[in-house]
């Protein structure tokens, strides 16, 4: 069942020293999804992207990237797009974009192959409206155009699946709302799949076809003491409208949605059990201990 | 109306273009005409005074030193003792700059290599290197070797920490980032990090000339037969100071434009580097 989805997660749990941050993640996302992942801030959201990234191991549990468990280090089949540090500041905006094709080949291939890949990294380019400024430096751009050339230095390599670790996050409000349009663009045209992590709820539902919560506050568990260091769950999980445009944003249900999100997922107060976790998209689905499970009977 | 900026003091000093160069020079101005005068008051009391030489006396020391062959050699001395020492001073510093490079950014990047060498460089760092002098001589001979064996120890361990904590600050971000562009472990290494550590590479070795130079007069002085160094101090049995205070005073233009034009390469190589130089 397992090799269905291009990302599966059974059980992960990581601990840092005594702390435990994850505890029991099952996940599984189908090729295609624009999947968001909110909830409090220090839950975790950043660990999980590291850990399906490749850049930390997790303590237990499995993960499958396109049902293979040997892609323990960062690798080309997943792209990554910081909120930060994206960019090479040494090299122009161009060679930023066509590295990741320069990169795999022995340099000595790279400096004849030359010409068609800068035609290729030019179209990628264009695509997020930067052509112009093809020979500048990263740190002559604004913060978004930053952001968007590391969306297409991501794209050229087309990854199976595209990380985002709050790539919008340092951005301000307008340039953040094209920055959205345009990822939707981008994820349409390309058919990708995204896992995209943000601190910002209307965000997470403007722009995802999935959203999943994470939070350290529900009842039950593996540990015995409730409402203290828990490790972070998905403590809801809905498939959303696709939006076409920013209006979506000003409508009741959107607001409405937004206001449930955050009282499953922000506030410390709202405890759900395990048991009673709002997992709503058909592909979610929870391990449970016999314990936890002899609480649903 | 009270001005608010001031020519000079303060804060929010704002010298026009002709002042900052006029107060740039100022400095020098000081120390010649300083120079000058003591040296004037000198020379009233003892005509053949030989510890503040008048200019026309270091103008002869030139003449004779840069463009009048010597007797013995058949040598222009000021010549081929700068062909010498720089010959030297370049062995050794790039020597020391090529081996700090790759072993800085490899322990850099490398947790394997790190445990095995941080502390060993570490420790190399603090031997005195010019109390090691005699185990070089001995061990390299007094010849050309043995003096570029002193710079190279003195300033490699420096410029290999320098390059190691250089590249310890680049973000794991761009490492992972890297990878997941199909860069091989490798190609992080040489074709991601190293270009970027370069002009880091240029600003170290700026710093460690002083101390590469320091190194070469010094073992110039103890044991050979050419080189700057060695001049000085053989015309100080004659209490030359005329040919000393050129020689000092060359050295230091040589030493000058060295740093400028390892400056000057940062900005024109490197425009990336140091954005806010640019504007």
């Amino acid at each position: 069942m397992s090799d269905a989805y291009l990302l599966y997660l059974e059980d992960i749990q990581k601990t840092y020293g005594d702390k435990l941050v994850l505890a029991d993640i099952d996940l599984a996302v189908k090729q295609g999804e624009f999947c968001t992942v909110v909830g409090p801030s220090g839950c975790g959201k950043s660990t999980l992207l590291r850990l399906i990234l490749g850049q930390e191991q997790p303590t237990s549990g499995k993960l499958l990237i396109n049902g293979r468990a040997d892609v323990l280090h960062p690798s080309p089949e997943r792209g990554i797009v910081y909120q930060r540090y994206s960019l090479f500041p040494h090299l122009k905006i161009i060679d930023n974009i066509m590295i990741g094709l320069i990169l795999p080949l022995p340099f000595w291939k790279g400096i004849f192959k030359k010409k068609i890949i800068r035609k290729e990294a030019l179209h990628y380019l264009e695509q997020v409206q930067l052509a112009e400024h093809a020979h500048k430096y990263p740190h002559q751009l604004s913060g978004g155009m930053r952001q968007r050339v590391a969306i297409a230095q991501a794209l050229i390599k087309k990854p199976q699946i595209l990380l985002m670790d709050e790539p919008f996050g340092a951005l301000d409000p307008g340039t953040r709302e094209s920055m959205q349009m345009l990822i939707i663009e981008l994820w349409e045209r390309h058919n990708m799949t995204i896992f995209f992590v943000t601190h910002d709820l209307e965000e997470a539902v403007f722009l995802g076809s999935r959203i999943i919560v994470m939070s350290q506050y529900y009842l039950g568990g593996s540990e015995k003491t409730d409402g203290q260091a828990k490790g972070a769950r998905i403590v809801s999980d809905h498939s959303l409208e696709k939006a076409s445009s920013t209006h979506y944003k000003e409508s009741d249900e959107f607001g409405k949605f937004i206001q449930q999100i955050r009282k499953e997922g922000m506030d410390p107060a709202y405890l759900q059990h395990v048991t009673q976790f709002n997992l709503q998209h058909r592909d979610s689905f929870q391990t449970l201990t016999s314990e936890e499970r002899a609480v649903l009977q | 109306m009270k001005k608010d900026k001031t020519w000079f003091r303060g804060l929010h000093a704002a010298p026009p273009h002709w002042l900052r160069l006029l107060l740039a020079i100022l400095p020098f101005m000081l120390l010649v005409a300083f120079y000058l005068t003591a040296s004037h008051i000198r020379h009233t009391e003892n005509p053949q005074d030989k510890l503040l030489p008048t200019i026309t006396k270091m103008g002869n020391a030139i003449k004779k030193t840069a463009f009048t062959e010597d007797k013995r050699t058949g040598k222009y001395l000021l010549w081929s003792d700068t062909f010498s020492s720089l010959k030297r001073l370049l062995a050794g510093i790039s020597m020391a700059a090529a081996s700090g490079f790759l072993l800085g950014l490899n322990m850099g990047l490398l947790p394997g290599l790190r445990s095995m060498l941080l502390a060993f460089i570490t420790f190399l760092a603090n031997v005195p290197p010019l109390a090691i002098l005699p185990i070089l001589f001995i061990s390299f001979g007094v010849g050309e070797l043995g003096k570029i064996m002193l710079i190279f120890l003195g300033t490699f361990p420096l410029i290999t920490r320098d390059i190691y904590l250089a590249v310890r600050k680049i973000p794991q971000n761009m490492i992972v980032k890297s990878l997941t562009l199909g860069a091989s472990q490798a190609g992080v290494i040489y074709r991601v990090i190293m270009p970027q550590i370069l002009p880091r590479l240029i600003e170290t070795v700026r710093l460690s000339l002083g101390a590469a130079w320091l190194f070469l007069i010094a073992s110039e002085a103890i044991a050979s037969q050419s080189g700057l160094g060695y001049r000085i101090f053989l015309v100080r049995r004659y209490l030359s100071m005329d040919v000393i205070i050129v020689y000092v005073a060359w050295i230091t233009l040589i030493a000058f434009s060295i740093d400028l034009i390892l400056r000057k390469c940062i900005t024109w190589v490197f425009p990336w580097y140091n954005p806010k130089m640019e504007r």
